[in-house]
């Protein structure tokens, strides 16, 4: 298991260092600092063997976290915890910076000791560890004994994301439909890969320990109904809108409070959540995906010494949509001197240190189409090797799922307290944004 | 309210100032100061000597504080064992406080100071802890029971802790089945053969059910812990499959992967004509691609281990090559992992894509990837055979592009492809030429000089181009001398005129002016060879090399079962098993798959390497004069089927290079010494025939067939029916010369058996009887293969028919003409001998069909001053009939080409004594005269070939 654990700034300090086992010393943390922190390669792999004890490494902005190890343990479950830990960290302070943490690091060392003992990762629900987890939230001894069960039967228990007792006046939830585009496209428009990757998440403020079922699109699922003749769903006219009755979903994966068992017989999603935000579900798709913007680049070399670029963006929804925040980075050479841009649509700007032009344009609507074209100096050079010409990459928000994924319903259920699905406020939101959003020149 | 100011504290008395702070009266201050020490603790400077004074803080009710201290003990216990004693007693309290959470608290902490004298103390809060009525108390104990363990494992044994910890996994709550089985699992590590996890169905139940009810982390432990679990049939490792298998929509990779674990290693159980399997297979994939849409660390995690899942079964992930894509932006360790699997996952049918996605590759900017990129592609036209024309030409425009690294890399890969597929990419090497200069590293050198020395006869300046490297020999390295050295002397050999002196100056480099071992020795053979007898180096340094396959870079099968039960571990991360990186005995056990129920699937054990035995004729060598005194000096007796006293099994170390060489030495003995009857006869040549360096599966059936097969089809019936052509009897003794007895006969093949058919006759007053035969040595070692049965006494003018078989198992010697046989045969009057030719054709064996890569191989492989060109006469055959007439006679046709009206029958032969023969028949519609150009390495049969083609498409 986890042998033990620390944090480091940019620089190479420790900021937290806490060890579980003897088989980890003091030197492990140098160690660290000088194989990978201090290298000047880039990071190789982000589990490195120095000396026979095993160091996994996540950064987030610049601090290191690494765990530490002299054994054959679980990898993909010591990167799941480093993630969890900075999810737990950033629950609690925000921010993951040298100066957070420097803040927080008594915190700190009681969250490592509380989720995980021995190495061996505990609950790390941060609802949970926030009800006994005392620098900041309830002090231990104002809890009545009725107080303290309860939270350690909700930190052991099944139910470990969510206590009871809650209560809202207005039972309300959001959902979250974001999803990201993913898309790999040749420069003669053939499209390589393209996926799309969603979330589902939720906000909720419903009182006590509600029963939700949740419902989409889910072609295996709606096939099934077709076949059993239940088809008088009234959801069903409006989703025609996008052309799509239903979606292929490749898989999905769930928050732990989802019955997975139930899932994978019924496929019906059913769980209670948890209070507040968290992801309910994840899933990918592959088939009919719509794209939301096609890329048309051209390249021309005239000559040695001078580019000549010309981009067309088209847009493919419904006109009456609007898509946000667009953005266009077209990569030049690095022995650019100077570039000149032409544009229809918002601004385009050369940006010397990042080797790009970025053409921003605020809102486009659906079926139109904008065009760039730059001519690219170059100094001449007797650099024998050719530019490497990195694909030109869009960024941008549009206010559909991509995917076509459709939220049909979410029921709620508390049978103890007297609220019933329709007093339960409830709102849903799309958005699409792009991924890797790629078109190769 | 910020804690960084405790980091800023560098006064100088600090100690000192800490020390007063710790013994305030306020409790505010005294946890300002506690937070000071443990922020100087963290930096690793030294507070050790605070110990007393921060132990005394903790005697408190508030938690907070308590926290903070029992970290500070956690670290320094060990170094002040004495006043860590000083706790205990706090411990001991608090471990009956009404408060779960600092029960949990006392016991957790306790468990950490790993100080022998305090653990005497721990034995008994413990014992209460694992039986206390708040789970999350039991949770920790059992955690708890692993640390204890870890320190003093003796001391858990004797208080029975064990036992306690097995009844946990019947607790009620679930995450205290999992922390449970966590430290069980921990702890059965260290023993490996206890039988503390002891699984059964019953607790696999309890696992199962715990398993939809805990958090994610004890999903995780509950799955590693199943995987080690033995089903005790197909029935139940399915019933454990389905209750697994909804883990994999889990949002945690880890549960996910090792779900997969699980899944793959029972599903090694199941039938594989199941249904469920089949759907498991299915279900597999999904959750596989999913877990690339991660964070990249764990990406890299789950790649490597898909790398493994690949090479067990392909068949999950054969549909997702395009999920494996690189993208401009991951990480380099994410982009070389994803490249190592679209290579296993390259096939015919997407073979396209996968090299164009190479193909962009090679131009990106992180050298290694690049580097992988060009190497990826030449594994793909070693792999998928139908696309090696489109690498090489992908090869060939990254040459183009003139990027260093890409070209030797390029030039790397491209030498194995001609590795792969020899004499079928020639035409690029004149542009691998062109870049010879830029090429520094050594193994592009190496290659290249590969490439020149392998088709020097190609190239026209071989000897420059090789004569420019010679320059800087000594500061090459050792990779690239060796290269040099061997294609030097190939050039030699093809060449032999015009590089005499470079072929001395590499010799002299490598012998007398280096210290390299292996250069030496290997300087020193060839030297040898080619003073000796040049015709022999030729035969060792051009043999044909085996083929390389794209097999060699898959993990070996063993070790590959091992690393598919440790999924999601490390060692599925560095790909080698646990023991190669964890000390001590943890994790030495070696996990295996279960074996499939009932399942045939064998192991495929790879043919290379193995050989068969093969006759080799014993060498005799008489001298002409003493073969009349052989002959009388025989022992009439009736012989019975003789074997060959020596019979020598020889292995054909077909890549063994000395082993090879001898071989062809014999064989090419015959070439050099022709008709000297003195020399080792044309039965060396057989030896010789099979290549020498042929891949041993090949060149070890001709030997097997031809020899051994046939000495004990011997002992099969007379007469079988063949469609060969049998001579009429000529006479062989005229009765003058036989005292009376005139002997005619013929010789024939039947079903695979030579016969002797005798007609004797007695033309004498007198009767005959005590006929006895035997034969004097020949080429091909005929022999009597039992004795003349003539039982009854041979009357005046009586006359009997008489069919002797034959052995190819006797004395060899060769003879002129080749086919010429002596005999003697003795009555009770004398001893007469004649002598008689036999067709070769009798010699023509059943199984002489040759494959046709080996055909064209040989074809190519045998010298061309060896073929020999004849003309047969008014033949009025189609080619159909003719190649049919032939197969009666044991002459195969291998291909049939029809160029402009001429049909081209490529025919091959073997002979008794494994030469193969290979011809080639055109035949001209219209023309009665057929050509045949037959290539033998024993050339002097060609000639009695020709004589049986004629004899048997004229009759």
């Amino acid at each position: 298991m986890i042998g033990g654990l620390f944090i480091y700034n940019h620089k190479g300090e420790v900021l937290i260092s806490r060890v579980y086992r003897d088989d980890i010393g003091r030197n492990a943390v140098d160690a660290f600092r000088v194989n990978v922190i201090h290298a000047r390669q880039q990071v190789r792999s982000p589990v490195t063997n120095i000396a026979r004890t095993s160091f996994f490494h996540v950064k987030r902005s610049n601090i290191w976290l690494a765990a530490v190890t002299k054994q054959n343990v679980n990898a993909a479950m010591v990167f799941e915890f480093l993630y969890k830990m900075c999810d737990v960290m950033a629950a609690y302070f925000g921010k993951i910076s040298e100066e957070n943490i420097k803040n927080n690091f008594v915190l700190i060392y009681e969250l490592l000791d509380e989720i995980l003992d021995f190495g061996y990762p505990q609950n790390s629900e941060t609802g949970a560890l926030k009800t006994f987890i005392t620098q900041q939230g309830i002090k231990g001894q104002h809890q009545t004994k009725e107080e303290q069960s309860q939270i350690t039967s909700q930190v052991t228990g099944q139910i470990g994301w969510r206590r009871e007792g809650i209560k809202y006046r207005r039972n309300e939830l959001f959902l979250d439909v974001l999803e990201s585009v993913n898309l790999l496209m040749s420069p003669q428009g053939q499209v390589l890969s393209a996926h799309v990757s969603g979330r589902v998440v939720m906000k909720s403020y419903l009182s006590g320990m509600p029963e939700c079922k949740f419902g989409m699109n889910d072609k295996i699922v709606i096939d099934k109904q077709g076949k059993g003749g239940t088809t008088d769903d009234p959801g069903k006219s409006e989703l025609g809108g996008s052309g799509k009755q239903s979606i292929a979903i490749d898989d999905c994966t769930f928050h732990q409070c989802v019955r997975l068992s139930k899932f994978d017989s019924e496929r019906s999603i059913s769980f209670i959540p948890p209070d507040g935000e968290y992801e309910l579900m994840r899933y990918r798709t592959t088939k009919d995906i719509i794209l939301p913007f096609r890329v048309i680049p051209l390249v021309r070399e005239v000559g040695r010494t001078k580019l000549e670029v010309k981009v067309v963006i088209k847009s493919n929804f419904k006109p009456s949509l609007l898509a946000q925040k667009i953005e266009v980075r077209i990569p030049t050479p690095l022995n650019t001197s100077g570039v000149q841009v032409i544009c229809m649509k918002g601004k385009a700007k050369y940006k010397a240190s990042e080797n790009a032009i970025v053409w921003k344009i605020k809102r486009m609507a659906g079926m139109k189409e904008s065009q760039i074209s730059a001519e690219i100096e170059l100094l001449p050079t007797n650099d024998k090797k050719k530019w490497a010409r990195p694909p030109i990459s869009m960024n941008f928000e549009v206010p559909f799922a991509p995917s076509g994924l459709k939220v049909r319903y979410l029921k709620v259920f508390e049978s103890k307290l007297n609220y019933s699905d329709h007093d339960v406020i409830k709102w849903v939101r799309y958005i699409g944004r792009s991924g890797i959003y790629e078109t190769r020149c | 309210m910020t804690d960084s100011k405790y980091f800023t504290t560098t006064k100088k008395g600090e100690i000192f100032e800490l020390k007063a702070e710790l013994n305030s009266d306020k409790k505010e201050k005294k946890k300002e100061a506690v937070k000071k020490v443990i922020a100087s603790m963290t930096v690793g400077k030294d507070v050790s000597a605070l110990f007393p004074d921060v132990v005394n803080c903790m005697q408190t009710d508030n938690l907070e504080l308590k926290k903070l201290v029992y970290l500070y003990l956690m670290n320094y216990a060990k170094s002040q064992p004495d006043m860590a004693i000083m706790a205990v007693n706090t411990f001991v309290k608090d471990c009956e406080d009404p408060n779960p959470l600092i029960r949990a608290l006392a016991v957790r902490t306790m468990g950490c100071i790993r100080v022998d004298k305090i653990t005497e103390y721990l034995c008994e809060p413990l014992r209460k802890c694992l039986k206390d009525e708040d789970p999350y108390v039991r949770k920790t104990a059992a955690v708890c029971v692993a640390k204890l363990h870890d320190i003093n494992a003796q001391l858990v044994e004797d208080q029975g802790f064990l036992d306690t910890l097995k009844d946990l996994i019947s607790d009620s709550n679930p995450m205290v089945v999992a922390n449970a089985v966590a430290a069980l699992s921990e702890i059965a590590e260290s023993h490996p053969n206890s039988n503390l996890l002891d699984l059964n169905p019953q607790t696999i139940n309890k696992l199962l059910t715990a398993l939809n009810e805990c958090t994610e982390w004890g999903q995780i432990f509950i799955l590693d812990c199943l995987a080690n679990y033995m089903p005790r049939d197909d029935r139940e490792s399915q019933s454990i499959c389905e209750r697994v298998t909804p883990r994999l929509s889990h949002a945690n990779s880890a549960v996910v992967l090792s779900a997969v674990k699980v899944l793959m290693k029972f599903m090694e159980m199941l039938p594989k004509d199941l249904d469920y399997y089949g759907t498991l297979l299915k279900k597999l994939a999904p959750p596989l691609v999913t877990l690339l849409s991660a964070e990249p660390e764990l990406q890299y995690v789950a790649l490597r281990n898909i790398n493994l899942i690949v090479q067990k079964r392909p068949e999950i992930l054969k549909h997702e090559m395009k999920v494996f894509f690189v993208k401009y932006n991951d990480p380099i360790y994410v982009k070389l992992e994803k490249l190592d699997i679209m290579i296993r996952l390259a096939s015919q049918a997407n073979i396209a894509q996968v090299l164009a996605e190479l193909k962009e590759y090679a131009t990106e900017v992180d050298v290694d990837f690049v580097r992988k990129a060009v190497r990826a592609i030449g594994r793909c036209a070693i792999k998928v055979e139908q696309s090696a024309e489109r690498c090489v030409s992908t090869l060939l425009d990254l040459i183009q592009t003139k990027v260093n690294y890409v070209v030797q890399e390029a030039i790397v890969v491209i030498k194995d492809i001609f590795r792969k597929y020899p004499n079928k990419y020639e035409s690029v090497i004149a542009t691998l030429c062109e870049n010879l200069d830029s090429l520094d590293e050594p193994e592009a050198r190496a290659a290249m000089i590969w490439i020149v020395g392998e088709y020097a006869e190609r190239i026209d300046n071989a000897d420059e181009l090789l004569e420019s490297f010679l320059e800087g020999f000594h500061d090459e390295s050792t990779q690239v001398q060796l290269q040099l050295l061997t294609a030097i002397v190939k050039l030699f050999l093809k060449k032999p005129t015009e590089t005499q002196e470079l072929v001395q100056q590499v010799l002299s480099l490598a012998t007398q002016d280096s210290d390299n071992p292996d250069l030496r020795d290997r300087g020193y053979i060839y030297w040898r060879l080619l003073s000796t007898d040049p015709v022999a180096a030729k035969e060792v340094v051009l043999a044909e090399k085996p083929l390389i396959s794209e097999e060699t870079d898959l993990i070996e099968p063993t070790l590959l079962e091992e690393l598919i039960c440790h999924i999601g571990t490390l060692a599925s991360v560095y790909h080698k098993p646990p023991s190669a990186f964890v000390e001590g005995s943890r994790g030495v056990q070696h996990k295996r798959i279960p074996a499939r129920a009932g399942s045939g699937e064998s192991a495929e054990s790879s043919d290379v390497g193995q050989s068969g035995p093969s006759e080799a004729p014993p060498a005799v060598i008489p001298s002409q004069g003493d073969l009349l005194g052989d002959l009388l000096n025989l022992d009439l007796a009736p012989p019975t089927a003789t074997v060959p006293s020596v019979q020598p099994s020889m292995q054909m170390g077909a890549m063994d290079l000395l082993g090879g060489g001898l071989d062809s030495l014999m064989g090419d003995d015959s070439d050099t010494l022709g008709g000297d009857i003195g020399g080792s006869p044309s039965m060396g040549a057989g030896l010789g025939a099979a290549p020498a360096a042929m891949p041993a599966s090949l060149g070890a059936a001709p030997a097997v067939g031809g020899g051994l097969g046939d000495l004990f089809d011997l002992g099969g019936g007379v007469g079988m029916p063949t469609g060969s052509y049998v001579a009429p009897k000529t006479v062989w003794l005229l009765a003058m010369k036989g005292k009376g007895l005139e002997i005619s006969g013929t010789f024939a093949r039947r079903g695979g058996i030579i016969q002797m058919d005798l007609t004797l006759t007695n033309k004498a007053m007198s009767v005959m009887t005590d006929f006895a035969i035997q034969f004097n040595r020949n080429s091909f070692g005929l022999a009597p293969a039992g004795p003349l049965q003539v039982l009854t006494p041979l009357s005046p003018n009586q006359t009997i028919d008489v069919s002797l078989p034959l052995s190819t198992s006797g004395p060899v010697m060769k003879m002129e003409p080749l086919n010429n046989l002596q005999v003697a045969v003795k009555n009770n009057i004398d001893v007469f001998y004649f002598s008689c030719q036999y067709p070769l054709s009798l010699l023509f064996v059943e199984d002489g069909k040759m494959d046709r890569q080996v055909f064209l191989a040989t074809w190519k492989d045998i010298p061309n001053e060896n073929e020999a060109h004849f003309q047969i006469k008014d033949i009025h055959l189609n080619s159909d009939v003719a190649s049919n007439k032939l197969q009666g006679s044991n002459i195969f046709t291998i291909a049939k080409r029809t160029v402009e009206g001429q049909d081209m029958l490529y025919q091959s032969v073997k002979l008794t004594n494994g030469i193969w023969v290979l011809a080639e028949m055109r035949i001209q519609t219209g023309n009665p005269n057929y050509t045949l150009s037959i290539r033998c390495r024993a050339p002097e049969v060609c000639q009695f070939v020709y004589l049986c083609y004629e004899l048997v498409l004229k009759n």
